[in-house]
């Protein structure tokens, strides 16, 4: 579990992301959600210690973040794992370097013993012939998947992904995401996506926090977004005319 | 006063670079990578440029000796004098920060604007230590490089003048050894080392700290050779001061 409790964050000039509070549940997809520029990012980076917070405080299952505490810091990295928007995975290397990449860091394995747990990872992610291949020779939705493979290698307790299906087709990016809500349940693991997808909103929020210039408007999960009377986010989620239609026919239902 | 800021990051940088340390099994790769990139990968240019910046100065040096009364061992002595103290140092550094500069500001700037640099900080890896101590080990290998440089500076001096006519061997190789001062050769290697980590943190600053996408990795590595050439030319300009005069 992740709470953050009163979070601001600014830049030169602007207010970022201000006074914001929530929990992120255990064995959940837990959602951050809003229009580009609301502040998912900072928000995601914070939480990350990428970004430094103004004030508030963060905690990582009730022991408080400290970015000061290294020692501290450093197990806490370890127990991270994050999917880039991109993927950012390490061209110079093949699929299976870039899975093994953090057990050669961080674990005491033997060779074998890494190759043996980078193959499980390959196989839940069903990633097929491509472990010698280069992140350029592979698919988008591949790419993908090499990201989540290389993000639960260590079995992490908490799981960052920035726009998981950002650049996917509709059919691929709904597999990332599932994939993701299954991981999230078999590891028990927190995890965390940004997101301005509907989609994954429908399919996978089992918790969603809605961000608007920084604040947060409104809180609930995937049920409940169908039936808020909350103007902001209906705004938001049913911008599309299909979702609208959506909307109407949930209402029309006795 | 934006200078100020690039200079205090930047040596902060240097700070990180020699704080938490990569894995040991790690790092052995990657420096043995980066020698194969930096400075195997660079000895074809540095021969070729200097066989034949050795030649034209030697040809230089003759056309513009018109006096019989200057001895014939001239073009010797000061084909060497300009190789080891100049032209091996300086030149091929400024040369190499074309090529090897280039090179790490692209590849690191890349990793920035891909996000890459983000995916080991969130690791919890030193991305300073993991990227920038290996290129800056692996050029203290430059040496050699440049000794490999004056050797066939000179070789080309030597071919250039005595095929061509305008010293016999007999001549040239008395230059060579005229009035030769070992310290001249530790002021070339000073130089070389305090160029070795020029080359390997000023392209690594530009890199690390680029903004934007594509278009400034090429800009970051333009301005990247720039300055590390404009520093070049200033700490040889100090270092000659503070050794020489």
């Amino acid at each position: 579990m992740i709470k953050v409790n009163n979070i601001s964050k600014s830049f030169v000039k602007s207010q970022v992301i201000s006074n914001i509070s929530a929990t992120f549940e255990k064995g959940k997809t837990n959602l951050i959600i809003g229009q580009s520029g609301s502040g998912k990012t900072v928000l995601m980076k914070c939480l990350l210690g990428l970004y430094d917070v103004d004030n508030g405080e963060i905690f990582f299952d009730e022991k408080k973040y400290d970015k000061d505490n290294i020692s501290n810091m450093s197990n806490l990295r370890k127990q991270i794992g994050m999917v880039f928007q991109g993927s950012a995975l390490f061209d110079s290397m093949t699929v299976l370097d870039n899975i093994m990449f953090p057990l050669r860091m961080f674990s005491s394995k033997t060779e074998s013993e890494m190759i043996s747990r980078a193959k499980e990872v390959i196989k839940r992610v069903d990633l097929k012939d491509s472990d010698d291949k280069y992140p350029s020779e592979i698919s988008g939705g591949m790419k993908k998947r090499v990201a989540i493979a290389r993000a639960i290698v260590l079995n992490p307790k908490y799981l960052f992904c920035d726009e998981p299906n950002s650049g996917l087709d509709p059919k691929t990016a709904i597999i990332i995401d599932k994939l993701i809500q299954e991981i999230t349940v078999e590891y028990n693991i927190t995890t965390i996506i940004n997101t301005h997808d509907m989609n994954s909103v429908m399919e996978i929020g089992d918790k969603i926090i809605f961000l608007v210039e920084g604040k947060k408007i409104w809180e609930g999960n995937n049920q409940e977004i169908l039936n808020t009377d909350d103007k902001l986010i209906n705004d938001f989620v049913y911008s599309s005319e299909i979702f609208k239609k959506v909307k109407l026919s949930q209402k029309k239902k006795p | 006063m934006r200078i100020f800021f690039h200079i205090g990051r930047y040596f902060l940088m240097i700070n990180y670079t020699f704080t938490k340390f990569t894995k040991w099994s790690v790092l052995k790769k990657l420096i043995i990578q980066e020698i194969d990139d930096l400075i195997i990968g660079s000895i074809w240019i540095v021969a070729f440029m200097s066989f034949l910046v050795g030649g034209v100065v030697a040809i230089q040096t003759a056309l513009n000796i018109e006096s019989p009364f200057l001895p014939g061992n001239l073009i010797g002595f000061a084909t060497r004098q300009s190789v080891v103290l100049e032209f091996a140092p300086t030149l091929i550094s400024i040369i190499m920060a074309g090529k090897v500069g280039s090179f790490i500001t692209s590849s690191i700037g890349t990793m920035r604007v891909t996000e890459q640099i983000d995916a080991l900080e969130v690791m919890g890896v030193n991305s300073f230590n993991y990227l920038i101590f290996p290129k800056i080990i692996s050029l203290l290998l430059y040496p050699f490089l440049i000794t490999l440089a004056m050797f066939l500076g000179i070789l080309g001096g030597y071919i250039c003048s005595v095929y061509a006519g305008f010293s016999t061997s007999f001549d040239f190789i008395q230059g060579i050894q005229l009035d030769f001062k070992v310290f001249h050769v530790v002021y070339a290697y000073i130089k070389t080392i305090l160029f070795a980590f020029i080359l390997a943190t000023i392209p690594s600053y530009h890199g690390f700290f680029m903004k934007g996408g594509a278009l400034e990795v090429g800009k970051a590595s333009n301005i990247s050779f720039v300055w590390t050439s404009i520093v070049i030319i200033i700490i040889n300009f100090v270092v000659t001061q503070l050794l020489l005069s």
